[in-house]
């Protein structure tokens, strides 16, 4: 279902044709990272750390170096000393994320690396590395990491963004803060006031595909990289920091992805593998085993969220007051940032104070995930919007409608909005059979939104013509999302040319020129836009070229249909077939470049319609249906749109009723595997309904705003407020597990 | 590491007699895990699934017979036999993805010891015993006889299970078994309960048997429930009585699947929900085999 504002009569542009990249896929042909073998390839194996906070004391390699097939074995000391160097402190923080020099900061922390002929060597040689840890006492949560006289994980941490600064050093790294109006005036406007406090753990993106990389050096201090991320380039340039040498030595080729979500937009295995193949004089791959995935990979915070709202009897927001603490893992940088500004930006509110504080502790450092920041805030409060909405007895789409923020709101983070698509979100969820729909015993129904701001950032792409007339579209954005599918059409619909006619494809870092990560839903956008502006710097050139094969001035010329067209007729249209066999006469190749920094960012909405079941003895919740709706500006390519709206709900329903990081009283992970990290499986879920809402984005050339991330905003709060239909409990701890819910029953009934 | 595979019973227990590290397996489905996980490094790996007979289904006019090695998807796609134990088919077919129903099996599920195993509480409640070959020739052993702790088996280390033997259904008898898992597949239960009735002609309940998984060291059976069942039919105080003593059995723990509280009170609701299908089923078997 697809609500369009206007059809401009695309031909390729918002249809469905089969997935350039599914065939390869299904055979089981696609080289993803850990399928690349080289001749003479090493295998590598990662030491990690058995504690969550320790120093280390010593590291003794001799017997792991002197075992059978052992050919390198590195630690912290084989890199070079950032600190030492003056370096910027978050590119420290990178290089001691990826091998820890002085302390291990979290359970699986790397310590030293292997790599040896086999990978069963390999294992026996990781094992035989003999660290001496001084054990130091951790803190796991922002609770423990706050509390008065908690150990600290940095000893020179003071707290930014309060002035006059601290000074005593803390676990706090920063803090935020967003404010508007008076809080106190606004309370007092309210006919009713609600205050919660939430809870949130730490759940992972959950990526099928492990991190997985193989490097091969030269001695020339040059090397290739291959591996499977989000943004080729940004790996080179963190490799190239950690192993201290120019971005231009590295080469690093994409490979095809399984899944990112953002937990692909950070190094972890890269420059180890590097440092090794250095060292042995051979290939060495590395490939993460899962538990190493969930124990030393990125997932995203977790949290604890205060939030008071009051409303007028009228169903408008008179005041809300967010205070936030967001677990940054190991080093700071938790999207607490990002979290202030989207917690309340769905709405027009008058008077509001959003606090944020961005808290380290002993976990692993946390890595984006699909908006990142943006749903532990909405779950919190779109929950509490419920209440309110319940306790004055209004329509939760209506008080939402009654606040929505449209064209012209200032933001609560600070701009104007321009030309949005919120209420028309809302609008198409009420209009949906779903939102009228029967429910049976036992079941409920919850709406929540979200927002998200998107990314434009900076891309590039090139179009080459071929000499037949079809096409190759070449960008350095890897395709996690189905941007090979997008391109391609976008082109097709530029060129005038049928989408088979084209192939997308990722470049290498020495192939194409810079493009930032695929992340933050700008590929489409702004690859999208180097794209279309490529492609019609060769229409340019397609008309110039038939101009001269004519003898007449360029501005006769038109580009129609894939062909050349004299603008009055006189002359036989000439296609780009017969442009590209002549090409030679005419100037030589067809082919032309473009880059940009995107500035026409599109800001994107969700609304979402949860119907549950929950089984009132054994606290088992089950969706029964499920309704999504989200501005997608321009669906480029609705299977994929679509494809994006129901996995970010999919992600939602995982986070929202099992998802989470279960440690010991050690620090050390209980549940580093796909059984007890439960993520849904298919048959938990229904069909994910879909409502494409087009407002397009006016800074895009068709009106793109990007898709991936808003989706996965607004479930939690859905699948929470369907849980309060049903039975009348208000879950405020993060996962709502059958355990959670028979416990909160059981109060209840008390 | 070695890999043998014998092709028959005698051939595996003359070499398990010779071998006293040797694992015996039959899918592998919980063997290979822990292998990677570096939780076991047997010497010598023995596969049990090349000898016939730990491969077939048959049965006679008493009862089944089951190789302990048979896939369960054999079990869950035999209608004759799901049919007739419709509790213990759906328990075994429980186990894993579609992919392991093809190499899983009630041996395997069993002699694993895992006191979640989902086949186990369903053969107990059918009375099923394990036929188990050793150096000395065979003997049998209730299935409930076999577990006696978690990891943990009474066999041997040169004996394995040939086969299952499960007297047939009788007349005016029905199974089930139900898990509590937080999904829907793909999962380890975190409560089991499996129920097995024989009503009487007047519909009152004349046999029962009621075993709980999960929320002990090893497979439950909760007596206090099966006798609360005998002589009455389902009313609402009889079940009260059944979740009572299921959820008083109850030995569990703490872990990262489940509060020892939560155990109780599912195990209780589950056994309830176990026997109401039993009778149901036991009511649409009248007579016939």
């Amino acid at each position: 279902m697809a609500i369009t504002e206007e059809n401009p009569g695309y031909k390729w542009v918002g249809t469905r044709p089969i997935r350039p990249d599914g065939l390869e896929k299904v055979t089981g042909k696609a080289q993803f990272g850990a399928d690349l073998m080289l001749p003479g390839m090493l295998f590598g194996k990662v030491v990690r750390s058995p504690h969550a906070h320790a120093r280390i004391v010593s590291i003794d390699t001799t017997a792991a170096e002197a075992m059978v097939g052992v050919k390198a074995v590195i630690t912290g000391s084989d890199f070079p000393d950032l600190a030492a160097n003056g370096a910027h402190a978050s590119d420290i923080d990178v290089a001691n994320n990826a091998i820890a020099r002085e302390k291990v900061l979290y359970e699986g922390h790397v310590v030293a690396a292997v790599a040896a002929t086999t990978r069963e060597q390999a294992e026996a040689a990781a094992k035989a590395v003999e660290v001496t840890y001084e054990i130091l006492p951790h803190v796991l949560t922002v609770d423990e990491a706050m509390a008065e006289g908690a150990p600290l994980l940095h000893e020179g941490m003071i707290t930014k963004g309060v002035d006059p600064a601290p000074e005593e050093p803390s676990n706090v790294a920063s803090k935020i803060l967003h404010e508007r109006g008076d809080l106190e005036q606004g309370f007092g406007e309210a006919d009713v006031v609600v205050e919660r406090e939430f809870t949130t753990k730490p759940v992972h993106q959950g990526y099928i595909e492990p991190h997985a990389a193989v490097a091969d050096a030269n001695t020339d201090g040059r090397a290739h990289i291959w591996c499977s991320s989000q943004g080729h380039f940004q790996m080179r340039a963190y490799s190239a920091t950690v192993l201290g040498v120019s971005p231009g030595t590295l080469k690093v080729t994409a490979a095809e992805i399984g899944g990112g979500f953002g937990g692909k937009t950070v190094i972890y295995l890269e420059p180890l593998a590097v440092r090794l193949s250095q060292r042995a004089g051979r290939p060495v791959k590395l490939v993460m085993d899962r538990d190493e995935v969930f124990r030393a990979t990125g997932p995203t915070s977790g949290t604890r969220i205060r939030v008071k709202m009051g409303v007028s009897n009228d169903g408008k927001i008179t005041a809300a007051e967010v205070w936030m603490a967001y677990e940054a893992g190991a080093y700071s940088g938790s999207p607490v940032g990002a979290a202030g500004m989207t917690a309340i930006a769905c709405y027009d509110i008058p008077n509001f104070v959003v606090e944020g504080y961005d808290v380290v502790c002993n976990k692993p450092r946390v890595a984006a995930y699909r908006a990142p920041g943006a749903p532990m805030a909405a779950f919190a409060v779109e929950s509490v919007l419920d209440d309110l909405a319940r306790d004055i007895g209004m329509d939760p789409i209506d008080i939402r409608l009654a606040n929505a923020a449209v064209e012209g709101t200032q933001a609560s983070y600070g701009p104007k909005f321009p030309r949005i698509g919120f209420v028309e979100t809302l609008e198409a969820i009420k209009d949906h059979p779903n939102y009228t729909a029967d429910l049976g015993p036992n079941q409920g129904r919850g709406v929540a939104a979200g927002f998200w701001f998107n990314a434009g950032m900076m891309s590039s792409a090139t179009v080459h013509i071929n000499e037949n007339g079809t096409a190759t579209v070449v960008t350095g954005s890897p395709d996690i999302g189905g941007s090979r599918q997008s391109m391609a059409l976008m082109a097709a619909e530029e060129l005038g040319i049928p989408y088979e006619s084209i192939k997308a494809v990722v470049a290498d870092t020495e192939t194409v020129g810079f493009n930032d990560v695929t992340g933050g839903s700008r590929v489409t956008l702004a690859t999208g836009a180097a794209v279309v502006d490529a492609c019609r710097l060769i229409v340019e050139d397609l008309r110039a070229r038939a101009a001269k094969t004519w003898d007449v001035e360029v501005d006769q010329v038109e580009w129609v249909d894939g062909q050349a067209q004299h603008v009055d007729g006189s002359q036989p249209p000439l296609s780009l077939s017969d442009l590209a066999a002549k090409s030679g006469r005419t100037g030589g190749p067809i082919s032309a470049n473009a880059s940009l920094n995107s500035r026409g960012v599109g800001a994107g909405f969700s609304t979402q319609l949860c119907d549950v079941e929950v089984d009132p003895e054994t606290g088992v919740t089950r969706v029964v249906r499920y309704l999504t709706a989200q501005d997608a500006g321009r669906a480029i390519s609705p299977d994929y749109v679509e494809g994006q709206m129901q996995g970010g709900v999919v992600q939602g329903i995982g986070w929202a009723l099992n998802e989470e990081y279960i440690h010991d009283q050690d620090g050390v992970m209980e549940n580093p595997s796909f059984l007890d990290y439960r993520i849904p499986v298919a048959s938990d879920l229904p069909m994910i309904d879909c409502a494409i809402v087009e407002v397009p984005n006016p800074a895009h050339p068709y009106g793109v705003r990007g898709v991936g991330e808003v989706g996965i905003v607004p479930p939690m709060a859905a699948v929470g407020n369907a849980i309060n239909d049903a039975i009348d409990v208000r879950m405020t701890d993060l996962p709502m597990s059958p355990v959670r819910i028979l416990e909160a029953l059981t109060e209840q009934r008390d | 590491m070695k890999y043998i595979a014998p092709s028959s019973v005698e051939e595996a227990t003359s070499l398990l007699s010779t071998s006293p590290s040797a694992q015996v397996f039959a899918g592998a489905t919980d063997v290979v895990p822990q292998l990677r996980a570096g939780r076991s490094a047997p010497e010598v790996l023995v596969d049990l699934k090349k000898i016939e007979e730990l491969v077939s289904m048959a049965k006679d006019d008493d009862k089944w017979t089951v190789g302990a090695a048979t896939p369960t998807a054999n079990l869950t796609e035999d209608e004759a036999f799901s049919g007739e134990f419709p509790g213990l088919s759906e328990a075994a077919g429980l186990i894993g993805s579609d992919q392991i129903q093809n190499r899983s099996s009630l041996g395997g599920n069993l002699c694993n010891g895992s006191p979640a195993a989902d086949s186990v509480p369903a053969m107990v409640v059918n009375g099923a015993r394990a036929v188990i070959a050793g150096p000395n020739g065979t003997r049998v052993l209730d299935v409930a006889e076999v577990v006696t702790g978690p990891g943990q088996t009474s066999l041997e280390a040169d004996e394995f299970i040939v086969e299952f033997e499960i007297d047939r259904m009788p007349a005016r008898s029905g199974d089930a078994y139900l898990r509590m898992i937080p999904r829907t597949e793909m999962d380890i239960a975190v409560v089991g309960a499996g129920a097995r009735v024989t009503l009487a002609e007047d519909g009152s309940i004349e046999e029962a048997v009621v075993a709980l998984g999960a929320v002990a060291p090893t497979v439950v059976r909760v007596p206090d429930a099966e006798a609360a069942l005998v002589g009455n039919t389902a009313d609402d105080e009889t079940l009260s009585a059944v979740a009572e003593a299921a959820s008083g059995v109850c030995n569990p723990i703490d872990d990262k699947r489940g509060t020892v509280a939560y155990r109780k009170q599912v195990a209780g609701v589950l056994a309830k929900r176990a026997v109401l299908i039993a009778i149901e089923r036991a009511e649409q078997r009248n007579g016939s085999k």
